[in-house]
């Protein structure tokens, strides 16, 4: 009963919200020093072109009348068309989104997968030459900046050694049919074995640079949790019962000491997503944070505003998923 | 020297990363200030004879670090980025402790509807992820290096308020606030005399980590030609389109200056580190 009181608790927050960063996003076009039509359409626009534009973004109506209509298309996903292709905003998007989600997918599952592993073994093996490996690895994982990485790493392997494509999603010349637009997932569906191993391969720097900072934050909570685990008196029972240290660490002390991690998993979303922009555009992934890149150099403002408020509406039901699952798997926990 | 004061060094010295990452974070600093004074060339001298010229492990002295795809000197303008970033990082320091400090302060002793008005806005922005929001603040302002600052500033703001609002509930139901009050003592003053300084110390917490993060935002911002001007030799903007000189195999257009972005950023990180724990060490005496 009281897990249901805190999600309607917890869903209610969500909504003011919601409501306070889409007028924030919707006044964007408005804060534009200057005639947001000049800067949108340039100096030398026809005065045609500028009243179908000012007509077509209802910059003639009263502000809140604007902002309702604003909230009502947006919330039946019409953004309406982008200035810089003429298509729907909402269509673009769509298209692009797949590569964005597969990316931050993939980086998740490398930080989770790897930042536990580490984090484990650096605690288990305290103070040996694996955990000062981990300890150094997470200081220097959240100062370096992952474009200057995704570079270096181009430059390594694309390069030097010559073992990874440079940029984008597929070869040329090999198609995968689309089912859900995840690339390894559409081609082990269709068994497209050739497209897989080809998509993988391109998949496989850009993820790992935008997994950098999570992972190393991963591997610094995951070692401190498991270490205060590993003290605790069930885990020298188990011990004292004989148990392999295997087993201890990854049936018993383990489910506890992923608590602390679920809640770093959700902070690392906000950086996830943000740093998509930039491993994006240095592997010309062809995802929405270069479209968010590409539109703020034509100041495609329709296209600027339906790309945020997605990626804020994504943020906020990741975190509220985040903290479900916080409450859920440590029944204490109730703010 | 106060016996406060020697603790917290005695402390700090304790931890050899952080003393080594201040030596280097002080060569920053003076790299910032004299940079200008240091370099061979101007850093926006562009000479097309000289395009992509590799550096010293060429035996070429005269640029040392190489030059760009513009025939400009590397080293030079390093030196001269190096200028830029601390700046950049300086004043969004200022801007954050400033504007979160006062709102802090304002919403947890008014309390009440102003209360309720900033933390709604707080938690409004910290819905944004912090890139975006600074991306989105420059798309709308236009590009310049003070709008870039004021969109990072922007990003920091909220978590300071909510910090300092949390320490101001805390000291403003203590004895000493309540008798200053009896004495008809001000809002203003009891703010000014008695709040703020409550609220200093883990404002300082917060601020020695942001330096190193705001300088990667800076770069980002530049990396991504939003809010930067290209041409200026910011360490980030240096490394937009440096790919396709790596393509090339012409790396040193974008090793260095990424190197120095990675330096500073882990030099004030470990900087910001070492004096929470010297201070917490402090805290716990």
């Amino acid at each position: 009963m009281a897990f249901y009181r805190y999600l309607l608790k917890r869903l209610l927050i969500v909504i003011p919200t919601l409501l306070g960063a889409s007028i924030i996003v919707f006044l964007l076009i408005h804060i534009i020093p200057g005639d947001p039509v000049t800067v949108m359409l340039g100096e030398r626009a026809s005065d045609a072109a500028r009243e179908a534009l000012i007509e077509r973004l209802g910059l003639d109506q009263p502000l809140h009348i604007q902002f309702w209509t604003w909230l009502t298309n947006a919330a039946q996903g019409d953004f309406g068309r982008s200035i810089r292709s003429n298509t729907a905003v909402m269509d673009e998007i769509f298209a692009r989104l797949p590569a964005t989600i597969e990316l931050t997918l993939a980086a998740v599952i490398i930080a989770v997968v790897f930042g536990i592993f580490f984090g484990v073994t650096a605690a288990r093996y305290r103070n040996s030459i694996v955990d000062q490996m981990a300890i150094g690895f997470s200081l220097l994982g959240v100062s370096i900046p992952i474009f200057w990485l995704g570079m270096m790493m181009i430059f390594l392997f694309s390069v030097v050694m010559g073992w990874l494509p440079v940029s984008g999603r597929l070869s040329l010349g090999l198609g995968i049919e689309s089912i859900s637009g995840l690339y390894l997932v559409d081609s082990l569906l269709t068994g497209n074995m050739q497209a897989f191993w080809d998509a993988l391969r391109h998949l496989i720097m850009p993820a790992a640079a935008l997994s950098t900072v999570s992972l190393a934050l991963f591997v610094r909570v995951t070692r401190s949790s498991m270490l205060d685990v590993l003290s605790e008196d069930y885990v020298r029972t188990a011990r004292a019962k004989g148990l392999g240290m295997n087993k201890v660490i990854y049936k018993h002390a383990l489910k506890n000491a992923l608590i602390p991690i679920v809640t770093v998993v959700g902070l690392s979303v906000a950086q996830l997503l943000g740093g998509a922009v930039l491993t994006e555009t240095v592997f010309s992934w062809p995802g929405i944070g270069r479209l968010l890149i590409t539109s703020i150099g034509f100041r495609d403002y329709p296209m600027i505003q339906g790309i945020v408020l997605l990626v804020v509406l994504a943020f906020i039901m990741i975190n509220l998923i985040v903290d479900l699952i916080y409450a859920y798997l440590d029944p204490r926990i109730r703010y | 020297m106060n016996s406060e004061l020697k603790m917290f060094v005695r402390q700090f010295k304790k931890n050899r990363l952080a003393v080594a990452a201040f030596i280097i974070a002080l060569l920053l600093v003076f790299i910032a200030l004299f940079g200008t004074y240091l370099t061979p060339y101007d850093p926006l001298d562009t000479n097309l004879e000289a395009r992509l010229v590799p550096g010293f492990w060429a035996d070429n002295m005269e640029n040392p670090l190489g030059t760009d795809g513009l025939g400009r000197d590397i080293l030079s303008r390093l030196l001269h980025g190096a200028g830029i970033s601390l700046k950049v990082g300086y004043t969004v320091i200022l801007i954050t402790a400033l504007v979160g400090i006062s709102t802090g302060i304002l919403s947890g002793y008014m309390g009440g509807v102003i209360d309720l008005i900033i933390m709604r806005l707080v938690d409004i922005i910290l819905a944004f992820p912090p890139l975006l929001l600074a991306l989105v603040i420059v798309a709308a302002l236009g590009t310049g290096i003070e709008r870039a600052m004021l969109a990072i500033a922007i990003i920091y703001i909220p978590g300071l308020a909510r910090i300092v609002r949390g320490s101001v509930l805390t000291v403003k139901e203590l004895p000493y606030v309540e008798a200053s009050k009896a004495m008809g003592g001000s809002h203003f003053w009891i703010m000014l005399r008695h709040v703020l300084p409550n609220v200093i110390t883990p404002t300082v917490v917060y601020l020695t980590l942001l330096l190193g993060d705001a300088i990667l935002y800076t770069a980002a911002l530049g990396f991504l030609g939003v809010g930067i001007d290209p041409s200026m030799p910011e360490w980030g903007a240096m490394l937009s389109g440096g790919k396709d000189y790596l393509l090339l195999g012409k790396w040193w257009v974008t090793v260095f200056p990424g190197f120095m972005i990675f330096l500073a950023v882990l030099s004030f990180n470990l900087l910001g580190d070492g004096l929470r724990e010297a201070m917490d060490a402090k805290l716990r005496i």
